[in-house]
C-alpha cells in the first residue's frame, strides 16, 4: 500500500500542474463556452437588447465558473474522493438547516441567508451526492452489490436529500437528485433482478398510495402543473398561461425563427420567466427549428464528452463521476426542455448554462470540474480500499 | 486491479452505453416533439403569436343623419360631454369620485357600475364616469383636472330625435347592442355603440351605420399601447332624406292629440308619403339613453299603444271605405250598370237571413253615385251578390289592398282581403253568399291598414296607376327605389264615376261627409267615410234600439274610417284618417281628414323644391374605443 498521492507506480501520471493543465481537454470546454454564449445572446435579447441587467451579470459568473472549473479540475480525484463523505454531510446538515430557518421565497424555503450570501443548499447536494455515491461504490466490494444490506446506504443517502428538498417544496430539485442518483446506482451494476423488482414495488406503491398522494401530499401549484402539462387549455388564463405561452412562443418560431431580438412573445412579456426557466422558448421563437436542434446539438456534443471520459477512467470513483456529472446534465436540459415543449410539468429546472441563474452556474461548472478531474486524472488507477484522508 | 474491478468495469460500460441509447432516444423524442410545434402546427402558433400581439381599436363611424324632404333633421347627432376615468392615474378612485360628486350628480348606482367596471378591466382602460353632461360642467372639469386626478374628458356622439312623439314610430330609435344582435360586423363590439332598433333607423341600419375605422395596434401582455401597426379611416353612415314634410307631420298629429289614431297623407302621383302619422307618440330618445321600467310598462300598458304604428301595422275593418273597390269590381264585371238603381227599403233578405241597411228607414231607389254618396248598405249587397268574391277581391288587390308594398318601414303589415280558398283553408268551410254580402261593405274577414287606405285611394284618384308608398327620397344622396307606377288597367270612365260619387260625399247634400266640406280658393276634397263595427249587434239590440256609441266603453266603440283625395279637379294628395274607438267617419274622421287635407294643399309640400344632402364624406369621429379583449 502507498502512500498517498504518490503516483511513483505510475510515471506516466501528470503531477505537476502544468502538465496537468496540457492534459485539459479544451475541446469540452469549447463546446460549454459556446453554450454559454448562445445563453449570453438570449439573455441579452430579453432584456431588449441589453446586457444590463442579466447578459453582463451571466458572463461575469461565467468567467468565475471557468476559473472553478480549471482549479477543480486540477486537484486530485483521491482529493475529492476524500471530501466525498464529509461534503454530503455538510450538505445534509445545510438542508435540515434550511429545513428549520430557511428563507421563503415564492412559497418554499430553499435559501439560506448567510450575511453577504445567500446559498441554496440543494445545488450544493447535487455534486455532494454524485461525490458520496461514487465512493461508496467504489469502495464496495462488486459481489457485495447483490446484497441488499449493501445496496441500502446508498438509498438512504439518496432520499434523505431528496426527502428535505421535497419538502421545502421543490420537486423538480427532489426529482433530479433521485433520479441522478438512481442512476449512479444503475451504472455501478446494480444487478437487474433488483431493477425489475424496484420498478414492480414502485408501481405497485403509486397504485396502492398514488391517490392518497396526489391528494394529500402534492400542493395545489404542483397538482396544476401537472393538470395544466396535460390539458393547458383547461385555464387558458390562469394556470395553463405560462405553458400554452410557451407553446405559442415556441411554434411561432417556424422553422427559420422571427430572428434575434424578433421574439413577439418574449419581447411583449407574454412569456414569463424568459429569462430564466423558459428561456428555451425564446431561443426557439427568435431562432426556430434550427436554432433550438443547435443548441441541443451542443448539448449531445457536450454529453458525449462526458460519456466518452467516463468510459476512458481507469478509476471506478472517476467513471461514477463522471457518469453522475453528465447524467445531471442530461437530466437537466431533458426536464427543462421537455417542460417547455409541454410534455413535462413544470417544474422549476433551469436550461444549463443558458438560464440566468448564479447558484446553478457554480454547480454547473464545479460539476464540469470534476469531469474534468476525471479527464485529467483518467489513466489514475485507484484501488478499492485506498487508504484517504478521512 | 482485481477480476471484480474489471468486472464492475465491463458492467459500467455496458450501462453507460444503454444509457446514452436511451438519452439518445430522449433527444430524438425532443427534436421530433420541436418538430411537430414548429413546423406542423407552426402556422397556427404564429397566428396565436400574432392574435396576441395585436389588437384592434375601433373608431366609431357617424351615424348617418335623418332629415324630412325640406332638410330639417328628424335624427341628428350631438356631442355627448362625457368624462372617463383611468384608475391607474387616479391613484384613490374613491378620493376621486367623492370630489367630482360635487360637480355631477354621483348616486350610488352609478358608483357601484363604476366600481364594478374597473374591477372588470386592466388599470389603464378609462372607464366611463357620466355622461351628456352639459358643456358648463364639463368645461369645469376641463379646466379644473389637476383637481381631479385621473380624469379624461371625452366627447362623443350621441343620436338624438328632436320631435320624438311626432315622428317615434316612422324615424324609430336606437339602442344599445343587444346579445342576440351581435353579429360579425366590428362595430357591434365597441362598447357603448347604438344600433337601430325600429323605424327607419332599423329599416336603414345598414346604410346609417357606416364603418368603423380601425387601428392595429401592437400591445403587451398586460395590453398597454406599444405602437401603431395600421390605421384605416372609417366611412360614415349615409344620411337619409325622407319624403315626409315635417310642418304636416307635426300639424296632423296636433290635430289627433288625444286620440288614438293613424293619419297617412300620400302624394297621388308618385306615393311619397308627406305625412305617416301614429298617435299617440312616445319620446324615442328615452329608448337611447336607457328608458325606465316604468315608464315602458306604462307604454305596454296604455290602450292607445303608444309603442305600436297604427298607420302601417294597425289592421281595421275598411267598412264603407272599402265600397268604392265593390263599385269598381261591380262596374268592370258588367253586374252593375251605373245607373241602375236598386231598391233599399232599410235591409236585404237572403235566405233566412236579413241583412239591414244602416239607414233602417231605407234610401229607395239607389245608383252607383247615390249608393256611394249616402254609402246605402243595399246598394252594395245587390252589388257583392252579383260581382261575387273572386272579382272584389281582385279588384281589392289590384287598389293596393292585402300586399305591404316592400314598404321602408319594418314589420309592416299585409292585411287582408278573402277568397274563396281563404275560407276554405282557414276556416274548412265554402264561401257562401253572405259572405260576399258582408265582404261588400267592407266587413267580415276584410283586414286594411291606413297606409293601405290612403294608397288604394290615390291609385283611384291618379287616374289608375299602382303607386307604392315610399318614405325615403334618397340615401346618401342617392335617389332611392323610385319606379314609374304601372297602370292597374281601370277604365277611365269608371274611376271618374267613383271619383265624382266620392266628391258628392263630401260636397253634395245628403253626402255622409257634407259636414267637412273643405272650401276655399284652390281647396277641395272628396273621400269616402267608414265606420267599422268593433261588436256584433245583437237582434235584441235591434229590436230596443241601438246603444249609440258614447254609451259605450271606448274599446267597444266603432273605429272611424276616412279616406279621401284633393283637391276634387285634379287629385294630389290622397289622405287616410283612422280614429281608433272614434265613432262614426263621418263625425270622427272626416273632419280630421278636412283640416288635414286644407294643411296639405296649402303647404303642398308636393310642389316645393326639396332638399338634398351633400354628398358628405368627413372623417368619422375620433372616438378611440377598445376592441374589448
Amino acid at each position: 500500500m502507498t502512500g498517498m498521492f504518490d503516483s511513483a507506480f505510475h510515471p506516466d501520471l501528470p503531477t505537476r500542474i502544468g502538465e496537468k493543465l496540457f492534459e485539459i481537454n479544451w475541446g469540452l470546454i469549447f463546446f460549454i463556452t459556446l453554450i454559454a454564449c448562445v445563453g449570453f445572446a438570449m439573455l441579452y435579447s430579453a432584456a431588449d437588447g441589453s446586457l444590463d441587467p442579466w447578459a453582463e451579470r451571466q458572463m461575469l459568473r461565467f468567467a468565475v465558473g471557468v476559473l472553478v472549473l480549471l482549479v477543480v479540475a486540477m486537484i486530485d480525484l483521491r482529493v475529492w474522493m476524500s471530501l466525498a463523505y464529509p461534503a454530503y454531510g455538510a450538505a445534509l446538515l445545510l438542508l435540515v438547516a434550511v429545513f428549520l430557518f430557511g428563507e421563503i421565497g415564492k412559497g418554499s424555503r430553499r435559501w439560506l441567508d448567510l450575511g453577504p450570501l445567500t446559498l441554496q443548499p440543494s445545488e450544493l447536494m447535487k455534486i455532494a451526492l454524485i461525490l458520496a455515491l461514487a465512493r461508496y461504490f467504489h469502495g464496495l466490494n462488486f459481489a457485495k452489490l447483490s446484497n441488499p444490506l449493501f445496496l441500502l446506504p446508498a438509498l438512504a443517502m439518496i432520499a434523505a436529500p431528496a426527502a428535505f428538498v421535497g419538502v421545502q417544496p421543490d420537486l423538480g430539485t427532489a426529482i433530479l437528485i433521485v433520479a441522478g442518483g438512481l442512476g449512479v446506482v444503475f451504472v455501478a451494476g446494480l444487478q437487474w433482478r433488483y431493477i425489475v423488482g424496484a420498478g414492480l414495488a414502485a408501481a405497485s406503491l403509486v397504485a396502492t398510495f398514488g391517490e392518497w398522494f396526489w391528494n394529500e401530499r402534492l400542493h395545489d401549484y404542483q397538482r396544476l402543473r401537472i393538470i395544466t402539462m396535460l390539458d393547458p387549455m383547461a385555464d387558458p388564463q390562469g394556470a395553463g398561461y405560462q405553458i400554452l405561452q410557451a407553446k405559442i412562443a415556441l411554434g411561432s418560431g417556424g422553422i427559420w425563427g422571427k430572428g434575434f431580438m424578433q421574439g413577439t412573445q418574449s419581447h411583449l412579456n407574454f412569456l414569463p420567466e424568459q429569462q430564466t426557466d423558459f428561456i428555451f422558448t425564446m431561443l426557439a421563437e427568435e431562432f426556430g427549428l434550427m436554432g433550438s436542434l443547435f443548441l441541443l446539438v451542443l448539448y449531445i456534443i457536450v454529453l458525449g464528452y462526458g460519456v466518452a471520459i467516463a468510459l476512458s477512467s481507469r478509476s471506478h470513483f472517476g467513471r461514477l463521476v463522471a457518469s453522475g456529472v453528465t447524467l445531471n446534465l442530461f437530466l437537466y436540459v431533458a426536464i427543462n426542455t421537455g417542460m417547455v415543449m409541454g410534455v413535462l410539468p413544470v417544474v422549476g429546472v433551469p436550461l444549463p448554462l443558458v438560464s440566468y441563474g448564479g447558484t446553478a452556474m457554480m454547480t454547473l461548472m464545479f460539476g464540469f470540474g470534476l469531469l474534468m478531474s476525471v479527464h485529467v486524472h483518467r489513466q489514475m488507477e485507484i484501488p478499492r480500499s485506498h487508504s484517504l484522508l478521512f | 486491479m482485481n477480476d471484480k474491478d474489471g468486472l464492475r468495469g465491463q458492467v459500467f460500460s455496458r450501462r453507460a452505453a444503454l444509457l446514452s441509447l436511451a438519452g439518445v432516444a430522449t433527444f430524438g423524442g425532443l427534436s421530433a416533439r420541436l418538430f411537430t410545434l414548429q413546423v406542423t402546427n407552426g402556422e397556427r402558433y404564429r397566428m396565436l403569436a400574432e392574435n396576441n400581439r395585436i389588437d384592434r381599436r375601433l373608431i366609431a363611424p357617424r351615424r348617418g343623419t335623418i332629415y324630412d324632404r325640406f332638410g330639417v333633421e328628424l335624427a341628428k347627432n350631438v356631442q355627448n360631454f362625457r368624462i372617463m376615468l383611468v384608475p391607474e392615474q387616479a391613484g384613490h378612485v374613491e378620493e376621486t369620485l367623492d370630489r367630482l360628486a360635487g360637480t355631477i350628480e354621483l348616486g350610488e348606482a352609478a358608483r357601484r357600475r363604476i366600481r364594478r367596471d374597473i374591477a372588470r378591466n386592466r388599470a389603464f382602460v378609462p372607464i366611463l364616469i357620466a355622461e351628456n353632461l352639459d358643456w358648463e360642467t364639463f368645461a369645469y372639469l376641463n379646466a379644473n383636472g389637476l383637481d381631479f386626478p385621473g380624469i379624461q374628458p371625452d366627447v362623443g356622439d350621441t343620436r338624438v330625435y328632436p320631435y320624438p312623439e311626432v315622428l317615434s314610430h316612422v324615424v324609430g330609435f336606437v339602442g344599445p347592442v343587444a346579445e342576440n344582435d351581435k353579429g360579425t360586423e366590428p362595430e357591434l363590439r365597441i362598447p357603448g355603440f347604438r344600433i337601430g332598433k325600429d323605424g327607419v333607423e332599423l329599416a336603414f341600419e345598414p346604410q346609417l351605420r357606416g364603418h368603423a375605422g380601425g387601428r392595429d395596434v401592437e400591445v403587451d401582455a398586460s395590453g398597454r399601447l406599444i405602437r401603431e401597426i395600421r390605421s384605416e379611416a372609417g366611412e360614415q353612415g349615409a344620411d337619409l332624406v325622407l319624403t315626409l314634410d315635417l310642418g304636416l307631420q307635426k300639424f296632423a298629429a296636433d290635430r289627433v292629440a288625444g286620440e288614438s289614431a293613424a293619419i297617412v297623407v300620400m302624394d297621388v302621383a308618385t306615393g311619397e308619403l308627406v305625412a305617416l302619422v301614429s298617435q299617440p307618440g312616445f319620446d324615442s330618445n328615452l329608448f337611447n339613453r336607457g328608458v325606465d321600467i316604468e315608464t315602458y310598462r306604462g307604454w305596454q300598458n296604455d290602450p292607445y299603444q303608444p309603442l305600436y304604428n297604427k298607420a302601417t301595422k294597425g289592421l281595421f275593418p275598411p267598412g264603407s271605405t272599402f265600397k268604392v273597390v265593390t263599385a269598381l269590381a261591380a262596374l268592370e264585371s258588367g253586374s252593375m250598370r251605373p245607373e241602375e238603381g236598386v231598391y233599399c227599403g232599410g235591409a236585404i233578405q237572403l235566405g233566412d237571413a236579413v241583412f239591414h241597411c244602416w239607414r233602417k228607414e231605407g234610401h229607395g231607389s239607389v245608383d252607383l253615385h247615390r249608393g256611394i254618396k249616402e254609402s246605402c248598405d243595399v246598394y252594395f249587397y245587390e252589388a257583392a251578390r252579383r260581382t261575387g268574391i273572386d272579382k272584389m277581391s281582385e279588384v281589392a288587390m289590384r287598389l293596393g289592398l292585402g300586399t305591404d308594398y316592400g314598404f321602408a318601414l319594418p314589420y309592416t303589415k299585409a292585411g287582408r282581403v278573402p277568397t274563396k280558398e281563404y275560407k276554405l283553408s282557414h276556416f274548412k268551410s265554402a264561401w257562401q253568399t253572405y259572405d260576399s254580402l258582408n265582404t261588400g261593405i267592407g266587413q267580415g274577414f276584410l283586414q286594411v291598414s291606413p297606409l293601405q287606405l290612403a294608397t288604394m285611394t290615390a291609385r283611384i284618384a291618379n287616374g289608375g296607376f299602382a303607386v307604392v308608398p315610399r318614405l325615403v327620397r334618397s340615401v346618401g344622396g342617392v335617389t332611392h327605389d323610385h319606379s314609374e307606377a304601372a297602370s292597374i288597367g281601370a277604365e277611365h270612365a269608371y274611376l271618374d264615376r267613383i271619383l265624382r260619387a266620392m266628391t258628392a260625399v263630401v260636397n253634395e247634400p245628403r253626402g255622409t261627409a257634407l259636414g267637412s266640406r273643405l272650401t276655399g280658393p284652390g281647396l277641395s276634397m272628396g273621400g269616402k267615410t267608414g265606420t267599422a263595427q268593433v261588436r256584433r249587434i245583437t237582434r235584441a239590440e235591434r229590436a230596443t234600439g241601438v246603444l249609440k256609441n258614447d254609451e259605450l266603453p271606448w274599446e267597444s266603440r266603432d273605429h272611424a274610417l276616412f279616406c279621401g283625395f284633393g283637391p276634387t279637379d285634379a287629385p294630389r294628395y290622397s289622405i287616410a284618417v283612422v280614429v281608433e274607438h272614434g265613432g262614426g267617419g263621418s263625425s270622427a274622421a272626416a273632419p280630421v281628414a278636412r283640416d288635414v287635407m286644407r294643411e296639405a294643399l296649402t303647404r303642398d309640400p308636393a310642389r316645393r323644391p326639396t332638399f338634398s344632402p351633400m354628398a358628405a364624406a368627413g372623417p368619422a369621429t375620433a372616438l378611440a374605443l377598445k376592441d374589448g379583449r
